[in-house]
């Protein structure tokens, strides 16, 4: 019998060769899909080809056939790239040191924490947007709670503004950032730190020397977790935001919807595609060159 | 006695974490406070009511939505996490080539937005002749819960020592046993993670769901979704609630009695 | 050997996950896709009571996504509730079973002019179920004066006492064809300048705009969040009941005039159980329960006796002759006229 060491691609190949089935070729589907002519009356019409799609992206036709450059896309896709990257930097902010808590408490407390924090998500985006909608509202508890402090006045209007949007979408994704960082987090070695302290080191140096190299695995992880699936986010951007401004997920969402246009949408997609794959071979070969210079 | 501090203990960081809990719990308190609202709106408070509890008890659709939501979503974490174990164990005894194609492979679901998902892979279950029902849902979703139970798990092996399983396989263990007696308790914390990830991200599409469902197969966002246009009444907040209540009380349950995935693994480190 | 069993196991659940779609047809069972609670749940359990026949729900969100779930080849249900906008879009993409609706036997019941809509003159496809209006809602406790001219000019062009207090349905037909309307425009128009126009005219209104959303509208007028909210007349009904001083607004440049039908989609497992049900729901007793249920009005004859007083009293849900002349029923416009339409409501909030 053959040792499972000695073919590590076997046990990749599970989940390997169910994502191509249900996710490599359903990409091909869509960029099949992207370069075709839309339906009449929705969907797509099978068979005639047309580049019209990725025309769209960055030029507009008007009845003349004159062509001009349009930039409501690209101005789209960079607010929801800004969006998606401030969320991802709030959460790590508040995702570290919760993490680093966590890690500190003896292994059942934290298990107990961990499912904790997972909780809440158990409910409904909607019903908790509705919930975020009562508590910003004018007139609301944080409103009478910030009043009653004498710190501000109120009304503070927070509903219906970028920050409501924020708090939202940071609400949503926490979580994300929390368990893969306590995941690295936690087995870090508490001697390691402790050798540290013995030869001299402050916190901070522990924090930044230490105990942070070693969770970067999780932050890298949790990063993915939060920005990506943050570019998507539709919710929270209108229910909090007040759906003033669109973003990539929403534009997406509403070619297979209301817009009527899937090869744009599938377009659309796989352009996104592109640029997060681009970023992320990127950020990795950063960090390669980080770790082979040092 | 006099126990020593753990030295992750770091001034502030009690504080954040409370503070972290407290943001989370505050919109969870609203929601069950409002699920007792006379008035069959979800952001004002009329007066003291339980008849959204018996209406959420004696809805049937949304009783079977849930059921079927809670199906899927353990079905699809099953499969999803144990799929993306085995291919953490495989790809970290790799060679760079072929974990640099694996890994792209597995963050995949998460870089298509969900629509795309939603609709090619309608498309390619009418096209392969799938059954459109609960596991035409169950299969989806394994897609996307890949990503939130694979990444995880491998920050976990990221941060694990090679040389303990080396030494393992030196000392001639059978795979399967070096898997239950060393990987896997290694892993458990990550695994843990990853399916507790999965499963919220399960729990809670809608997306997706809504396109690769057929009759029957209704999930409670679905259904919720369902009430945008009529209106979404306290009973969803009265049904969370209750979900939420029945879900602390087992797990607390479980994890004062039990053993728990993750305390096998740090007894070296508690002093 | 191992290896040999795992791959068996494999291929049985594929064969358990790719058996075919047929098979499932049960007699006596009715397959509904619609929205939550919008056919009354007491009214599907006298119906199973009646004709034997077991009703199961789903639902989805909206006509858009459950007409690309269709395009896309979901289905299986036996009933679907699409409205009048896109009724001539599921009969042309071929999506639909001809029922011959006007000849089944309590078609006579069906009033004028949702007898003849102009997606399906003959009614051969589709069964009217309720119908409604777009205006918008004020609170006159709020308003200067305590009182709003019956015009878009309000809406669009508002007061200053009102800027900032204003909601818009995040819905691109509804926004586009009242803006449309209020400039005396074609709501279909293939002309890129009238798109122009409008976009004009929304770029204009949208500092005074607080939100954009058709989720919570109820809410949201109720808890005063809104002074002004484009809201269907339903929903303004509702939001009455919560706050006694809201006001419905017909607009004198015309509203939108909505209807939802039921239709039989090809690929239907219970298509006779359909045509029952279509049948059944034109009887004036269970029409008027669903109006109760609903706040909105339907279309079935003599059923206005059996409506709630409130529901029959508000000019929201019953208008008289003079209001309903402000109708304009909803069209299914071009492709070049939809993206027109598309292009103005993404360069409104790029």
């Amino acid at each position: 019998m053959r040792s499972i060491s000695t073919s590590p691609s076997l046990l990749a190949a599970p989940a390997a060769l169910f994502l191509i089935v249900f996710m490599l070729v359903p990409v091909g589907l869509m960029i099949y899909v992207s370069s075709l002519e839309r339906g009449a009356f929705g969907g797509v019409a099978w068979g005639s080809h047309t580049g019209i799609a990725y025309e769209k992206l960055l030029f507009e036709r008007d009845l003349t056939g004159q062509i001009s450059f349009n930039s409501d896309y690209i101005a789209i896709i960079l607010r929801s790239l800004r969006l998606a990257a401030i969320t991802t930097a709030i959460t790590l902010v508040l995702g570290i040191p919760t993490a680093l808590y966590m890690a500190s408490l003896p292994p059942r407390h934290a298990a107990f924490m961990l499912f904790l924090v997972t909780v809440p998500f158990w409910t409904n985006l909607l019903v908790r947007n509705f919930a975020w909608i009562l508590i910003l509202r004018n007139g609301g508890p944080l409103d009478s709670a910030l009043a009653a402090t004498g710190i501000l006045t109120p009304p503070l209007d927070i509903l219906y503004t970028p920050l409501a949007t924020g708090i939202g979408l940071t609400y949503s994704f926490l979580p994300f950032m929390i368990l893969p960082i306590y995941v690295a987090l936690e087995r870090i070695d508490k001697r390691l730190i402790e050798a540290a302290f013995d030869l001299g080191a402050d916190r901070w140096r522990v924090l930044s020397r230490v105990v942070l190299p070693l969770a970067a695995p999780g932050i890298a992880a949790g990063a993915i977790l939060v920005f990506v699936p943050c570019l998507g986010a539709y919710v929270s951007p209108e229910l909090l935001g007040g759906g003033k401004s669109l973003m990539i997920g929403n534009l997406i969402q509403a070619q297979f919807g209301a817009s009527r246009n899937w090869p744009f949408g599938a377009a659309l997609a796989l352009v996104l595609l592109l640029v997060l794959l681009l970023s992320l071979i990127l950020v990795a070969r950063i960090k390669r060159r980080e770790q082979a210079a040092s | 006695m006099n126990e020593t501090r753990h030295p992750l203990r770091l001034p502030g960081t009690a504080i954040v974490a409370a503070l972290a809990m407290l943001f989370l719990y505050v919109p969870i308190v609203v929601l069950a406070v409002l699920s007792f609202n006379a008035s069959d709106l979800t952001t004002i408070w009329t007066g003291f009511s339980l008849q959204w509890y018996a209406k959420a008890l004696g809805n049937e659709t949304m009783l079977v939505a849930i059921g079927n939501s809670l199906m899927v979503a353990a079905a699809a974490t099953g499969i999803a996490t144990a799929a993306a174990t085995s291919a953490a164990l495989g790809i970290v005894r790799s060679g760079r080539r072929l974990r640099g194609v694996v890994e792209g492979l597995l963050g995949l679901p998460l870089l298509i937005p969900e629509i795309v998902t939603a609709v090619a892979l309608l498309m390619l279950f009418v096209l392969a002749g799938i059954r459109l029902g609960l596991m035409s849902v169950v299969l989806a979703h394994t897609v996307f819960c890949i990503p939130f139970a694979y990444y995880p798990i491998r920050s976990r092996l990221a941060a694990l020592d090679p040389a303990l399983s080396e030494a393992a396989s030196d000392l001639y263990a059978p795979a399967w046993r070096r898997f239950l007696r060393i990987e896997l308790p290694l892993l458990a914390p990550g695994i843990f993670a990853g399916a507790l990830l999965a499963f919220i991200s399960s729990l809670g599409d809608f997306v997706i769901t809504y396109f690769v469902a057929g009759p029957g197969a209704t999930t409670l966002p679905v259904y919720i979704y369902g009430m945008i246009r009529t209106g979404i009444t306290p009973e969803v907040n009265a049904l969370s609630t209750l979900l939420l209540l029945t879900s602390v009380v087992i797990v607390a349950v479980v994890f004062r009695s039990g053993t728990t995935p993750a305390n096998q693994t740090r007894g070296d480190q508690m002093s | 050997m191992k290896r040999a069993s795992r791959i068996r196991t494999f291929l049985a659940a594929l064969a358990i996950v790719a058996a075919p779609a047929a098979a499932v047809a049960q007699s006596k069972q009715l397959l509904l896709y619609s929205w939550a609670n919008y056919v009354p749940p007491d009214l599907i359990k006298r119906f199973e009571a009646e004709t034997g026949i077991k009703v199961s729900l789903d639902v989805y969100d909206s006509n858009d996504t459950m007409l690309a779930k269709l395009q896309a080849g979901g289905g299986g249900y036996d009933i679907v509730v699409p409205s009048n906008s896109i009724l001539a879009t599921m009969i042309k993409s071929d999506l639909l079973l001809k029922v011959d609706a006007a000849k089944m036997s309590n078609f006579s019941n069906v009033a004028a002019p949702h007898d003849r809509p102009a997606a399906d003159p003959g009614r051969e496809y589709s069964v009217p179920y309720l119908w409604g209006s777009t205006g918008f809602t004020y609170d006159s406790a709020k308003v200067p004066g305590g009182k709003l001219d019956e015009s878009w000019k309000e809406f669009f062009e508002p007061r200053p006492e009102l800027s900032g207090k204003i909601a818009v349905l995040n819905d691109q037909g509804e926004v586009y064809s009242a803006a449309a309307l209020y400039l005396g425009l074609d709501t279909c128009s293939e002309d890129p300048a009238d798109g122009q126009k409008i976009l004009t005219l929304l770029e204009k209104q949208k500092p005074h705009v607080k939100i954009y959303s058709s989720t919570g509208t109820i809410d949201r007028v109720a808890a005063g969040e809104v002074i002004m909210h484009q809201q269907w007349n339903g929903a303004s009904h509702r939001s009455r009941a919560k706050l006694g001083t809201a006001v419905f607004v017909y607009p004198t440049e015309g509203m939108n005039l909505w209807g939802d039908n039921f239709v039989v989609p090809k690929g239907a497992s219970n298509p006779e159980s359909a045509k029952i049900f279509l049948n059944w729901m034109m009887l004036p007793k269970n029409a008027a329960e669903a109006s109760n249920f609903s706040g909105y009005n339907n279309a079935i004859k003599g059923s206005e006796d059996l409506l709630k007083a409130d529901l029959r009293d508000n000019p929201a849900i019953n208008p008289s002759e003079p209001l309903k002349t402000r109708f304009r029923p909803v069209k299914d416009c071009s492709l070049k006229a939809r993206e027109i339409r598309d292009n103005v409501w993404t360069r409104l909030r790029r």
